[in-house]
Order: structure tokens, then C-alpha cells, then sequence
């Protein structure tokens, strides 16, 4: 069977039994599944977070995230990706990213997992604007984050 | 070429996005950040650090020596914040 693949971008919150069900159902070649879910904290430093508004560039996200599971897909044998990254203005405790991935065996899904999440945050367009007491400001993207996603080219 | 900005790229810029004509002279993303700096002071401003900005060309990330003819769209941003 090919793989399933979902990208989604869309502003509202996403329930990951039904994105974990939509891969696995009809399936038999499926052993393992892994999700990671990014969530918005309350608190950034010493400072609370009211909210963070996500900024994106359409077109452009959907293709890179594509990309990503395309090299996720041809690197470890996947029977399913999924990708849903939210939009808009996100309070603390709410979701904002799943990636799902499903394998035969566990070492494909967990690997592929940790791979699209370093890469969805080096390089998938989408900006952070944090609401707190202070007024509101742009989030600083990490070099860890870069670093992150470049130890997957050293194979 | 159509321009798009995005996060305080667009906020300092004043808008989201813009059709060009840059002259000859301007052949890769690098001229076209200056380029775009001498349009003016809200310019200027957006593009003071060039290192820190990035780009796309037609949905895909270039780097800035990358050579913009032919492009359809052309996006200028920060480092991204996103997953």
C-alpha cells in the first residue's frame, strides 16, 4: 500500500486520535505510531504569555512541509505522515503543531517524527508574535533549532 | 516581479506585498535588499540587517547570491519561528 500523507494548515485546534485514525484505519502494515503535538506555554523567560498569533506564507508553507515529508518518506519507510500546523491566535494550553508518523517498526516512525519536527521549525515560514504584559513582540528564531535540523545531513 | 513581506519584514516595510521592476543592474537577492533599501526611510529600516533577512524565491528558500530573473515571486522575511 502507498503511504497516506496529510498537510494541513488551519486555524482550528486539530484532535489527534481522529489524525492518528485516519493513518492506521483500513491498514494492516501498521506496527508503530508516533505523534508529537506542540503546545503554547504560558510563561517565555521570566514573562507570562497571554497569547501567540501564528503568521504564515501561504503556498509557500504547504510546499516546504511537503518537501520535508517527501525527504522524511524517501529516507525511512513510512506508511504515513501526517502535518498540521495552526494559524492565527493560539492562547497557552492550546495546540499548535502535530506530526504524526506511522512504520512498520518503531525505529522508522520515531526517527521520522524527530526529523520533520527539527525541519519544520529550521525552515517551515511561519512567524510567532507573543502577547504579554509588555505589549507584543516578535519572536527570536534559535540557532538550536538550526543546529537541530542540520544534524540530519550527516548521515 | 511580485514582492511579498512577511513578519516585521512587513511591519517595518508598511506593506505585505508590492509588484517591481527592478533595473538590469540588480541580478541577485542581495541587489535586490538594496534595491529595495533606496525606495525609502520605512525600507531602509526593514532591510538595515540584510544578514538577518531571509528569502524565497517561487516558494522555495535561496540564498541571498541566488539570481532573482525569472522569478514570479519573490518573499523577504526574518528567520522563521514556526512548530
Amino acid at each position: 500500500m502507498t503511504a497516506n500523507v496529510t498537510i494541513r494548515i488551519q486555524q482550528a485546534d486539530f484532535d489527534i486520535a481522529q489524525e492518528i485514525s485516519a493513518l492506521t484505519k483500513g491498514r494492516t502494515d501498521v506496527g508503530a505510531v508516533v505523534s508529537f503535538s506542540g503546545i503554547c506555554r504560558g510563561r517565555e523567560g521570566g514573562e507570562t504569555i497571554a497569547a501567540l498569533t501564528l503568521e504564515h506564507y501561504p503556498g509557500m508553507a504547504e510546499a516546504e512541509i511537503m518537501r520535508h515529508a517527501e525527504t522524511a518518506m524517501s529516507r525511512w519507510p513510512l506508511t504515513g505522515v501526517s502535518v498540521i500546523h495552526r494559524v492565527g491566535r493560539i492562547t497557552p494550553g492550546e495546540n499548535i503543531v502535530l506530526v504524526v508518523t506511522t512504520s512498520q517498526h518503531r525505529q522508522a516512525a520515531f526517527q521520522a517524527a524527530e526529523f520533520l519536527m527539527d525541519y519544520l521549525k529550521a525552515s517551515a515560514p511561519f512567524w510567532k508574535r507573543e502577547e504579554h504584559a509588555g505589549g507584543t513582540s516578535w519572536v527570536d528564531a534559535r540557532h538550536h533549532d538550526d543546529d537541530a535540523a542540520a544534524r540530519w545531513t550527516k548521515s | 516581479m511580485r514582492v511579498k513581506y512577511f513578519a516585521w519584514v512587513r511591519e517595518r516595510v508598511g506593506k505585505a506585498e508590492e509588484t517591481v521592476e527592478p533595473p538590469p543592474g540588480v541580478q541577485t537577492i542581495e541587489d535586490l535588499m538594496a534595491w529595495l533599501a533606496e525606495r525609502g526611510e520605512t525600507y531602509a529600516y526593514a532591510f538595515e540587517t540584510p544578514r538577518v533577512i531571509r528569502a524565497a524565491i517561487d516558494h522555495a528558500h535561496v540564498k541571498s547570491d541566488a539570481v532573482i530573473a525569472g522569478a514570479r515571486e519573490i518573499a523577504f522575511f526574518p528567520p522563521m519561528t514556526g512548530g
